[in-house]
């Protein structure tokens, strides 16, 4: 099977340090990582193509040193890795994103599956997949936490996957090729092999890095320019109110809580 | 296209700086300086009206004419011919947006056998119901619902489509905004009209809450944003000379290239903590199994619903549905007790919107102690157990 996984370098948002007086976000010190559930993504597609035979290119969007991930991606199994960094790709909104991704994916051609992480931590959109899989007109599965099978020998040509929906989880035939937006339950992934990462880092050349002229758009239909959505402002949150500090012993603690809560305009007040 | 800095005529007043959303601006010495992070976005130039020693070679992108966008419409999702609250909820908001723009809201629904859930989108604000039945949309797939939307968007030019950022509306708005050419905002927790430009203008937070964003979506049309459960409210209104717009559709299966196999619910009935008035939670300070036991005591005694953080959910302790923050869900309760809870805005930003917020955590300096209406210093295996021993007799003994 002839796999492709997107993936992407993100700030590590979970330890994000604000500076006390601007309230700006301190990137200085701020580790890049491969983000997690990108990591599910290519763990699947490397034990798919051990299963089934095929090769795994990683790709990624980014600037230069986004080359971090995919040699990442290499030690973990990967066969080739592309890297799409341009100028012109900065700014670029989830439209002008997935339109970039997929002109690589269609200079990429043979593929049958097309994995990538349900959300980046950095953004947190999810809609990088299923706008891949529309500029490129195939199936989509999102929330995917299992590979049941995949029937590429009978007539069907398609893999069944199961989605974790609110309230349980669905089975969905899908026809190949499709795109899976994989989430954290569906495995562990691997730690890089070691002999993998070396080859990774000494021979740059599974590595390719594109840019726009290499996959064929325009600067105007890429990056900022090419985005229907534009940030208008930032700022840090700020959430008030009127905060009281209960002290005293913890009985004391307790029935004055009880007393807030009676004269509350609550639905429960009258109950206590 | 680059920007650039005419030295001369900097005088360090850090404007730029300041409205630069991407950080592609410093100060070298006491003059501005691009950085690599710099999109040629052009906001700096605006602000340097005064002094106009920022340049560049961009040309301003022509905004359309788009007075023939009418009508604030909201994707009403159903599921097993339940309506999604959220719908509602965003049709609360739409009538406020289509008051703001002088047009009128509409909700699209699509399903097997739907006609009977119009009336109650009628009587929360939608004048105008799209109504589209086929068997093919009998459950959700994406491509159907997709081709279905696609086809209404483009004969009927919507202003703005809202749609619940819930499993299936994550699923199909991407496509959907793809499909009809235009920008899409995720999980929105504020919509506002710009009254200058008449524009959407859509907040959202990124980085796991830590930063909030305003968006807009000025070259293309509809305005496209979802929006999580629980954030906005419903309110009921039945707009006069309400109207139904049947919609005729022909979907070939094979175009669809999915097939949902079967559906297999897990989830317990009446465990729903976005529908729940009281919710207590428990993160890494609540004492394992044991600790949880005695916060579903303590919920269960006011009539409320468990919940708890990602790490808890991450041991195994509470199933994923009953987690709140960034990577669970947005809940608005009367009331939230969070125990134990540090207050990392990765979990914050799924419960700052609770009416009041009762904090119980052993240190002091835990940011929860910042949102909260009423603190409690101390230890939970303590306050917890006598919280219960006074609900139980009725008032301090």
């Amino acid at each position: 099977m002839n796999i492709i996984v997107l993936v992407k370098q993100v700030p590590n948002t979970t330890n994000i340090k604000l500076d006390p007086k601007t309230g700006n976000l301190i990137r200085e010190g701020l580790e890049s990582i491969m983000n997690p559930d990108d990591l599910h993504a290519l763990e699947a597609g490397v034990k798919i193509k051990e299963e089934t035979g095929g090769r795994v290119i990683a790709v990624s969007m980014g600037p230069p040193q986004a080359v971090d991930v995919l040699t990442q991606a290499m030690g973990m199994g990967a066969d080739r890795a592309i890297l799409l960094s341009d100028r012109a790709f900065s700014g670029a909104d989830t439209w002008a994103t997935s339109y970039t991704l997929s002109k690589a994916i269609e200079k990429i051609k043979d593929y049958d599956l097309i994995l990538c992480g349900h959300q980046a931590i950095d953004g947190d959109t999810a809609q990088i997949g299923p706008q891949v899989a529309d500029w490129l007109d195939i199936a989509q599965a999102t929330y995917v936490r299992e590979i049941e099978s995949i029937n590429q020998n009978n007539a069907e040509n398609e893999i069944i996957v199961k989605r974790r929906l609110e309230d349980g989880f669905e089975r969905v035939a899908c026809k190949i090729p499709v795109l899976l937006t994989i989430i954290s339950e569906l495995n562990d992934p691997r730690y890089p092999h070691m002999g993998q990462l070396i080859s990774a880092c000494e021979q740059k050349a599974p590595i390719q890095v594109w840019n726009a002229a290499d996959i064929g758009v325009k600067t105007i239909e890429v990056g900022l320019e090419g985005s229907n959505t534009h940030v208008i402002k930032t700022f840090t949150p700020n959430f008030k109110r009127q905060n009281e500090l209960l002290e005293g012993s913890t009985k004391e603690v307790v029935s004055n809580l009880i007393d807030r809560l009676k004269k509350s305009d609550t639905s429960i007040s009258h109950r206590l | 296209m680059t920007i650039w800095i005419i030295e001369d005529k900097c005088d360090g007043c850090q404007r730029c700086i300041k409205v630069c959303p991407y950080e592609g601006i410093e100060m070298k010495g006491n003059i501005a300086s691009i950085t690599d992070r710099c999109t040629s976005c052009g906001a700096c130039i605006e602000a340097c009206k005064k002094n106009h020693a920022i340049e560049s070679d961009i040309e301003p992108r022509p905004v359309p004419d788009f007075s023939d966008r009418q009508g604030v419409w909201v994707f009403a999702e159903q599921n097993q011919e339940k309506l999604a609250r959220v719908s509602l909820e965003l049709l609360g908001k739409a009538q406020e947006l289509a008051k703001a723009l002088g047009q009128e809201v509409s909700a699209l629904i699509c399903g097997k056998d739907v006609s009977h859930l119009v009336e109650t989108l009628h009587d929360h604000g939608a004048k105008n119901v799209y109504l589209i039945e086929d068997d093919a949309l009998e459950n959700f797939r994406t491509i159907a619902y997709a081709n279905v939307i696609e086809d209404l968007v483009l004969t009927h030019k919507p202003n703005i489509l809202l749609m619940g950022a819930t499993g299936l509306g994550r699923d199909l708005a991407p496509r959907v905004s793809r499909r009809v050419g235009t920008g899409l905002t995720a999980d929105c927790t504020q919509i506002t009209i710009d009254p200058e430009e008449k524009l959407m203008y859509q907040t959202r937070p990124a980085f796991g809450g830590n930063v909030m964003a305003t968006i807009a979506c000025r070259y293309t049309r509809p305005q496209m944003a979802t929006v999580r459960p629980g954030v906005m409210e419903a309110m009921p209104c039945k707009p006069e000379d309400t109207k139904i717009i049947r919609h005729e559709v022909s979907l070939k299966e094979q175009d669809i290239r999915t097939r949902i196999l079967e559906k297999i619910l897990e989830k317990k009935p009446g465990t729903d903590i976005s529908e729940a008035s009281v919710v207590v939670a428990g993160g890494r300070g609540v004492n394992g199994e044991k600790g949880f036991a005695m916060l579903r005591e303590l919920s269960n005694l006011l009539g409320g619903e468990l919940a708890c953080t990602r790490l808890i959910t991450e041991k195994g302790i509470l199933p994923h549905d009953v987690q709140v923050g960034q990577t669970g869900k947005t809940i608005r309760p009367e009331i939230y007790i969070a125990c134990g809870i540090s207050g990392a805005v990765q979990h914050t930003a799924g419960m700052m919107g609770s009416r009041y917020i009762i904090a119980i955590n052993n240190d002091p300096m835990a940011p929860i102690f910042k949102l909260a209406n009423w603190s409690i210093v101390g230890d939970v295996n303590e306050i917890v157990p006598e919280f219960i021993k006074q609900l139980s007799s009725g008032g301090a003994s």
